[in-house]
């Protein structure tokens, strides 16, 4: 069943923080990756609790604070994340405690945070929030898998009206460190906004943290309507995956030529963007194009900066022109869909719709 | 259904273990752990090398232990499900972990900590995160059509269970792989130890002298199939699951609330969407950890749902460990074979009832009862709390 996405909180690598705005100015990070826009955690998460949480737990907390704030909604029917990698931070700390101290009695405190469920338990804590919680974890269907589950929800019980969700991941020194020896990213500084026209090998690392109070009904700040999510693993070729999207549209009875803006998961990676290039070849000619991840870097739960982006889009009817592919005039937004992979192992799209 | 665990590499070695009230609890042999002397533990009885003998993998520097004991148990309920006798059928894996691969990092991280430009294998890295054991079980078994991965620390793989049930109840699939696997690490131990909450003894589940847990790790899977598949495959169910409950106790990081107000949400939840009353439950196979803790509010819970009639239960922990993630599954699987075999399996190590709450666990081991249905509890960190019903078919 398709849901209203009712609010936002949005904390990423550009001005994200304040809905009203819409990428007006676009945040070039002229560096090798790209890391959020803090808010000051003051504003959001009380003195003890802030010393205590790690980087992204701090981001997760205050982007659902953000999203519960305007939604008016301080008990949702649900809490569910998806995090591709958790709370990295709290999981080198520890690590390295073990080692240094070799294995003597340590402080627990990154322990207890380093579990991947610690963004979703301590919102629900913050709350007193009852409800169902749950935190997905896989690569890049985690923040897939959420909306795949909240969608089924509202199906399920209709006494199910508000679903508070989110997607996070975020960049560490280890991470960046880690997955630069595995030659996962493009080596010096350059500028993010010419992403793709810079062919070294690999893409570039972001981070995030986004969250939507999904709704069963339509509110006064309802920003778009997510009409369906769908997830394929590993699919074996080019065709398998035009056949999957055709076949993804035709269920929510659309045609390609009905999609007034589609948005790839591009990430400047040439190997891996070839497989993006072959489908719209194949399937996107006449479509206008756009792609964000040199807005918000590669990371497991892209994808829900790109929903934000849709969602954005299609309320404020406007679609930036750091986002276009190619240059194009777009007039009566109604059907974005996203297509991102990741590794080219976990394809994912996302249908979002005009209200 | 399928399960490698301290007590045993499959379901039949593990009914054995239980039928004799064996344990699994015993010395750490595997483990590399200065800890190895003073603190027991439920390993699985075979180093990574041996695991991957058994499976037939040639290099195992990709393999964490995670994904090579779930691969050993997902390929035992696949074969007992005979899930490729029809390849037609949509056929999804959910799957629950909370370490991941944590137990390569390790090995990388001791030298990565001495040198950052070069120390380390980087083949440890690749399995780090929790969607690589899924992903090389899905691809082991040839499982496509639905794929993901659920961490909410010990109730994991209740919520692996409960998704599965959900997709196919919604018809998007006609069997799905459900369940989880932690691998017993470095990582985890000193977590817990650095909480003070692992016993230097056999833990004792619901004693009123409870002194911790006592870490495990397994893999336990079990395939659910819809009706429709049932009835194509003309299989008989070897269960029903008939309800479950997911709810959150919002209380604490790591505690829980005294009156166990996130357990006895989700169990009456759990026995809502089922339709049964508490009198039709017949044995509740409790998460009883042996923290302090936990045995006292789950013990409140059970006592606030059931009141004065309070049915069988145990802990099975004192057999296989506290598993973690896969602690869900394992007790699922266990509650299947005790419905199956109209068996109890008895509470090891316990004396004298929590005081407050004066109620005691089976202590003998119980055969030839009809049991209905069974109640089965993971909780977790986080105060995420799960509940699940299996009922007899």
């Amino acid at each position: 069943m398709p849901a209203y996405i009712n609010s936002i909180g949005n904390i990423s690598p550009q001005h994200s923080l304040d809905n009203n705005l819409f990428l007006e100015e676009v945040v070039d990070h002229y560096g090798s990756h790209l890391t959020c826009k803090e808010p000051n955690y003051r504003d959001f998460i009380a003195g003890a609790n802030l010393r205590r949480m790690s980087r992204v737990i701090k981001m997760g907390v205050s982007a659902a604070k953000i999203c519960l704030e305007e939604a008016q909604i301080d008990n949702p029917d649900a809490i569910i994340v998806g995090t591709g990698l958790g709370c990295m931070e709290d999981t080198d700390k520890f690590l390295s405690a073990i080692y240094e101290s070799n294995e003597e009695i340590i402080s627990p405190t990154q322990f207890i945070q380093s579990t991947h469920n610690s963004v979703a338990s301590q919102i629900a804590i913050m709350l007193g929030c009852n409800n169902y919680n749950f935190t997905y974890v896989h690569r890049g269907f985690s923040f897939e898998s959420a909306l795949f589950d909240a969608l089924l929800q509202f199906e399920e019980d209709e006494s199910v009206k508000n679903i508070l969700l989110g997607g996070i991941d975020e960049i560490t020194p280890n991470y960046l460190s880690i997955t630069g020896r595995l030659r996962q990213w493009k080596p010096n500084e350059y500028s993010q906004l010419s992403l793709l026209a810079n062919h070294l090998r690999g893409s570039l690392p972001g981070e995030g943290a986004a969250f939507f109070m999904l709704g069963s009904e339509q509110a006064q700040h309802t920003y778009a309507q997510l009409q369906a999510v769908g997830m394929r693993y590993k699919p074996a070729d080019e065709s398998e995956i035009t056949q999957y999207i055709t076949g993804f549209l035709a269920s929510q009875d659309l045609a390609i030529q009905d999609i007034d803006l589609v948005l790839l998961g591009l990430n400047g990676n040439t190997e891996l963007d070839k497989v993006y290039y072959r489908v719209r070849d194949l399937l996107f000619k006449h479509n206008h194009l756009g792609y964000f991840k040199h807005l918000c870097g590669e990371y497991k739960t892209a994808t829900a900066f790109g929903m934000w982006l849709a969602a954005q889009i299609l309320h404020k009817q406007r679609v930036p022109e750091a986002v276009k592919l190619e240059p194009f005039q777009a007039k009566n937004i109604n059907n974005i869909l996203i297509y991102n992979n990741y590794s080219n192992i976990n394809h994912s799209l996302l249908l979002l719709k005009n209200v | 259904m399928g399960m490698v665990s301290a007590i045993g590499f499959d379901v039949p070695q593990a009914l054995h273990a239980l039928r004799h009230c064996q344990t699994g609890i015993g010395p750490i042999r595997f483990l590399q752990t200065r800890h190895r002397g003073t603190l027991p533990a439920a390993e699985v009885k075979a180093s990574d090398y041996e695991l991957a003998t058994l499976l037939g993998l040639d290099d195992i520097r990709d393999y964490s232990r995670t994904a090579l004991l779930g691969i050993m148990a997902a390929r035992e309920a696949a074969a007992h499900a005979r899930l490729h006798e029809h390849p037609y059928l949509r056929t999804g894996i959910v799957s629950a972990t909370s370490v991941g691969g944590i137990d390569k990092s390790e090995v990388f991280f001791g030298e990565f900590l001495k040198d950052q430009a070069r120390g380390g294998d980087l083949h440890y890295m690749v399995s780090h995160d929790c969607g690589d054991s899924t992903e090389r079980i899905a691809d082991d078994l040839g499982i496509k059509d639905f794929v993901s991965t659920i961490s909410t620390a010990c109730s994991s793989a209740a919520n692996a269970i409960m998704l599965g049930a959900r997709l196919i109840k919604a018809g998007m699939l006609d069997r799905v792989l459900v369940g989880g696997s932690d691998a017993i690490t470095r990582y985890t131990l000193n977590g817990f130890n650095s909480l003070r909450i692992v016993d230097e003894n056999w833990c004792r589940p619901f004693d009123q002298n409870r002194n911790g847990l006592n870490l495990g790790e397994a893999a336990a899977y079990l395939v659910l199939e819809s009706a429709r598949a049932v009835e194509e495959s003309r299989k008989t169910p070897l269960a029903e699951l008939s309800g479950f409950g997911n709810a959150n106790d919002a209380y604490h990081q790591t505690a829980s609330s005294p009156d166990g107000a996130g357990a006895l949400r989700a169990m009456q939840l759990a026995l809502h969407q089922s339709g049964l009353t508490t009198s039709h439950i017949d044995y509740i196979n409790a998460h009883g950890t042996a923290t302090p803790n936990n045995d006292l509010s789950e013990g409140q819970a059970l006592k606030n749902l059931f009141k004065d009639y309070l049915p069988r239960f145990s802990s099975t922990k004192s057999y296989t460990g506290h598993t973690l993630a896969a602690a869900g599954s394992v007790e699922a699987v266990i509650s299947v074979l005790s419905l199956q075999h109209g068996i109890i399996i008895p509470n090891l190590n316990f004396k004298d009832p929590i005081a407050e709450l004066e109620i005691a666990p089976v202590v003998a081991f119980e055969e030839g009862i009809a049991l209905r249905s069974i109640l089965s509890n993971s909780f977790g960190f986080g105060g995420n709390c799960s509940a699940m019903i299996f009922s007899s078919c």
